[in-house]
């Protein structure tokens, strides 16, 4: 960090904003390599569940009532028990749950990167960003 | 609503096109998908925007992939900024919560409107020029480069306005929470006019951010039972697809004059939102 903070101060004395040197580790580029694994990887994944859901609408019973869009379940542990049951809108459930977990993988996995940087100050500014999206599942608990 | 495989499959169809349009018309996939839900399959709009957020984590994950591969993207920004996105987010979806509906129709029509602007009207600078770091930037080391492929060259930048920049990013984060939409604009105004970043920078950038700020809200609109499955699933489905097509599309046609052909299109859904907002329905 200390040798980042000294390029980005001589950078304040030039004037001109041309040729500079390239500014990017060679660490990060791995890093944001893995970054975009982990969001391709967290897409298709939940696609693919969410397909197996509504594959099972149709097979299982109760999958396409009235009754059924507004009641389902909301909670991992509902999401748990339905999918044992092979319940579809469990199956759905836990691909959107995926798909939601996706960016907030991508900011834990930022931690590490910016830790094997040794940008400590990107490593509490990343931890803040995910304590955030942690704390905002339990905001919507106990419905409107 | 009636409920049967036929309605899903063309849940699946409208996300397909909502999704297309959306990546055509420049404004991101997951635009239309509130209007489609409400305007033509009539759902209740909590549903429409807890459904919609869902379609924007996946088309913006998708999309981001590839972004942060050429290095446009600086993450530093992206991260830093994204706690003021993360918070508004979580005020917006919290908001949506209290607000009556008909309130939400009128924000998103103007929100979609004001979305069009910059379509209209450039907005920022493609390279500006005499930029200096702010204090908070120097100290947040926000200052970066990346290659532009046009000019053959490393394009170094600095930072400007940075506290003014984050908070309008808190801005950005309450709509993107209180509609259901990434709100990329916005993001892109705070970056671009604001921060006075190049625009690729600010566009890849606010790309690699919509992810995370709507992965905010879902949460809160997950645990709240605002996300019904049997609309969720056909419509991140369709609009992945479609958002894919739309970008496949988009390379082979000029995108400037394809905006513009799709604007009239977009003014009449904002238009449509305004009006069922002030409970006029039907044209």
């Amino acid at each position: 960090m200390q040798h980042q903070l000294h390029s980005s101060m001589k950078k304040k004395h030039e004037a001109s904003l041309q040729k500079e040197p390239k500014q990017t580790p060679p660490s990060s580029d791995q890093m944001t390599i893995i970054i975009a694994r982990i969001l391709q990887v967290g897409v298709m994944v939940s696609a693919a569940i969410l397909l197996l859901g509504v594959i099972l609408l149709p097979i299982r019973p109760g999958g396409l009532t009235q009754h059924r869009l507004q009641s389902f379940p909301t909670t991992l542990l509902q999401i748990w028990s339905g999918i044992t049951t092979l319940h579809p809108q469990a199956f759905i459930a836990l691909g959107i749950i995926l798909l939601i977990a996706t960016p907030v993988l991508r900011v834990a996995a930022s931690i590490v990167a910016f830790g094997l940087e040794r940008d400590f100050r990107y490593v509490v500014i990343t931890i803040i960003v995910l304590l955030i999206l942690v704390i905002s599942f339990g905001l919507g608990m106990g419905g409107r | 609503m009636h409920l049967s495989i036929l309605l899903l499959f063309l849940l699946f169809g409208g996300a397909v096109i909502a999704g297309v349009v959306g990546a055509l018309a420049g404004l991101g996939g997951g635009v239309l998908i509130v209007p489609l839900l409400t305007l033509v399959f009539h759902a209740p709009i909590e549903y429409a925007v807890g459904t919609s957020i869902v379609a924007v984590i996946a088309t913006s994950s998708g999309a981001a992939a590839a972004y942060v591969k050429d290095r446009l993207t600086n993450l530093r920004i992206g991260m830093f900024l994204e706690i003021g996105t993360t918070i508004g987010a979580v005020c917006g979806a919290l908001l949506a919560g209290i607000l009556p509906a008909n309130l939400l129709f009128i924000l998103f029509g103007i929100i979609l409107l004001i979305s069009l602007l910059p379509l209209i009207f450039k907005l920022g600078e493609e390279l500006p020029q005499g930029v200096k770091n702010d204090r908070l930037a120097t100290l947040l080391n926000l200052s970066g480069s990346y290659p532009d492929q046009n000019l053959g060259r490393e394009v170094s930048y600095q930072v400007t306005r940075t506290p003014l920049g984050l908070g309008m990013m808190y801005v950005a984060g309450l709509i993107s929470g209180l509609l259901g939409i990434g709100s990329g604009t916005f993001k892109v105004l705070a970056m671009d006019t604001v921060m006075r970043l190049p625009m690729k920078v600010s566009t890849t950038t606010s790309n690699f951010m919509i992810g995370v700020t709507a992965a905010a809200s879902a949460g809160i609109y997950f645990s709240r039972g605002d996300i019904p499955p049997l609309l969720a699933a056909p419509v991140a489905l369709g609009v992945l697809l479609g958002a894919l097509l739309g970008a496949r599309l988009l390379v082979q046609m000029s995108n400037k004059r394809l905006r513009l052909l799709f604007l009239p299109l977009m003014g009449i859904i904002a238009l449509e939102m305004l009006l069922r907002g002030f409970g006029i329905t039907g044209l």
